[in-house]
């Protein structure tokens, strides 16, 4: 007889797994959310040519985005552990593992939502400003509502991103669905196991986006081919 | 009332300073439509900027009703810029906004009470005749119609000033009459100032009281249209009929030239009794037979005008045209070299 584990066993394993991956992601994409899109705005802002020009402070912002999206994940995870201890008072388990998430996540989002606020038209902004809006409204009413459809998106694929950024948080012991597949598939060698854990990951990833889509097709006012 | 006082803005280049503006000075009367026209670089997007207070000029002023907006920050810019509506260049609607909450937009930012927006939303697109069309988005409209809506969105928090930047050059002719035609009303049912951008003549005959032509940073002809037309004006060159163009009504015998005429003159007229009745009125008065060599008829608003050039035979010409002169025509002798150059 193997080590093979029962079909009952596995699927508690996978529930349990599925539930904590999806806190995970659930936490870290909000936080990231609330978080990263006012960077992305104040990066959007403080842009040359932008509402706020501050090329110093943008410059800055710029730099510790990129800084921040160009550590792995897994480098990240390490380096900040004595910061979760600080947060979450321990580092195991799915609610530490938000800390360095939501971490790696906010620069993320800051730069997909500078990008997706660039695509507002500058004379729109203008015409916004002609009417004597100030800024907090023009930010809220005219940039944001705008992009609305965009930084949906943007959540969608940090979200997305997320649910692989999790898979590697397991490795230090925070559970989840990736930490399942490393123990199972990897540890004793029972595919069936790995296989029953990408399938679910890419279902979480198809239901993601496409919940992510439905919202971001939803609060789009622009014109859709009709049938 | 709009005055623009000793407008200087330059624009810093690899090549040193860009002069777009070289002291630009404009009065609008009060419930006036100005035309502000010229060549593409002549400045006419910068003034424009300038006076949506979009660009802070070098120095001068701009004044509405008396007051310097030229100056202000915070606050006090944001409540001056509800004083200038601005129809933007392009299009400037928010896509994600319905035509109402676009209207709306203005009223927000003076923090006008919910109930009073809509009702004041109403008026306004009632005003630009599109009242039918207040839940629809902008991607549901035609150009015309979005242009409509950008003008009752600058109306919206009762400005004494409507800028329009180049509001009819994306359009064909039909819609551009219907955005035209809004501008006017919007003076004669509100009473704005309103100061139209532009490069197309057209809009100046079609709408404008006065007219402003730019040149290389500066006003070199301002006045009323009625009036500057009378004169040798860039405003009378580019508004009325040429005059070398054939009126098929007369032709000239290219053997005999102009030789066969006693007198030659370009002539013109304004307003129904002048251009119906003198030219006839004065060659029976005077037994001079009256040719039509060259020129036609125009529309400045509702004014019929026209610019002729004829060719007068009998022995009292010259005291036929002094009566048209003397009747309100603005009669220039010409000589047959003048003519046949």
């Amino acid at each position: 007889m193997t080590t093979a584990t029962s079909w009952s066993k596995i699927s508690d394993l996978l529930l349990e797994a599925t539930s904590d991956t999806l806190y995970m992601v659930g936490v870290s994409t909000l936080l990231a959310a609330l978080l990263g899109i006012p960077l992305g705005v104040l990066l959007h802002l403080t842009a040359p040519g932008g509402l706020s020009p501050q090329p110093l402070l943008n410059r800055l912002l710029s730099v510790v985005v990129d800084f921040g999206r160009s550590l792995p994940f897994i480098v990240l995870l390490i380096a900040i552990l004595p910061f979760t201890r600080t947060i979450a008072g321990t580092t195991l388990g799915p609610a530490a593992a938000v800390v360095p998430l939501t971490i790696g996540a906010i620069p993320f989002v800051g730069r997909l939502v500078d990008n997706a606020l660039r695509e507002v038209d500058a004379s729109v902004v203008e015409a916004a400003v002609t009417t004597g809006a100030s800024k907090f409204r023009i930010v809220r009413s005219v940039l944001l509502r705008e992009a609305a459809p965009a930084v949906v998106a943007a959540i969608g694929v940090t979200a997305i991103a997320l649910v692989g950024y999790s898979a590697m948080a397991g490795v230090v012991g925070a559970g989840g669905l990736g930490d399942v597949a490393v123990r199972f598939g990897y540890h004793r060698y029972d595919y069936r196991v790995m296989w029953v854990t990408v399938a679910v990951l890419a279902v979480l990833v198809i239901a993601i986006q496409l919940a992510f889509d439905v919202v971001a097709r939803a609060i789009d006012r622009r014109r859709r081919v009709n049938a | 009332m709009i005055t623009v006082e000793n407008l200087v803005k330059t624009f810093p280049s690899r090549s040193g300073n860009v002069v777009a503006l070289d002291g630009v000075s404009l009065e609008v009367p009060q419930g006036t439509v100005c035309g502000v026209v010229g060549q593409s670089g002549a400045g006419k997007s910068t003034l424009a900027r300038c006076i949506a207070l979009l660009e802070k000029p070098d120095s001068g002023a701009i004044r509405v009703d008396g007051t310097d907006l030229v100056r202000l920050n915070g606050a006090a810019l944001r409540a001056a810029r509800r004083q200038i509506g601005v129809v933007p260049q392009g299009d400037s609607l928010l896509r994600q906004r319905t035509v109402a909450g676009n209207v709306a937009l203005p009223l927000e930012s003076a923090g006008v009470a919910r109930l009073q927006r809509r009702a004041r939303v109403l008026e306004l697109l009632d005003l630009v005749g599109l009242a039918d069309k207040a839940g629809a988005y902008p991607d549901q409209l035609s150009g015309g119609q979005r242009q409509r809506v950008a003008i009752a969105r600058a109306l919206a928090a009762t400005p004494s000033v409507l800028l329009a930047d180049e509001p009819t050059s994306a359009l064909d002719p039909e819609t551009t009459a219907s955005v035209l035609t809004v501008l006017d009303r919007a003076r004669a049912e509100l009473g704005v100032t309103v100061l139209i951008v532009t490069h197309d003549m057209d809009v100046v005959r079609r709408v404008c009281d006065d007219v402003a032509v730019l040149e290389r940073g500066r006003v070199v002809e301002h006045g009323k249209v009625l009036e500057l037309i009378s004169g040798d004006s860039r405003t009378a060159a580019a508004l009325l009929p040429q005059t070398d163009q054939t009126t098929g009504l007369s032709s000239v015998d290219s053997n005999v030239g102009y030789g066969r005429y006693d007198g030659i003159a370009e002539v013109v007229l304004v307003g129904f009794a002048a251009v119906g009745a003198l030219l006839p009125e004065a060659s029976s008065r005077f037994g001079v037979n009256l040719a039509l060599l060259g020129g036609g008829l125009t529309r400045l608003g509702d004014t019929p005008v026209a610019r002729f050039r004829v060719g007068l035979t009998g022995d009292r010409a010259d005291a036929a045209l002094d009566f048209i002169s003397e009747h309100g025509g603005v009669v220039r002798r010409r000589t047959r070299e003048e003519v046949a150059a």
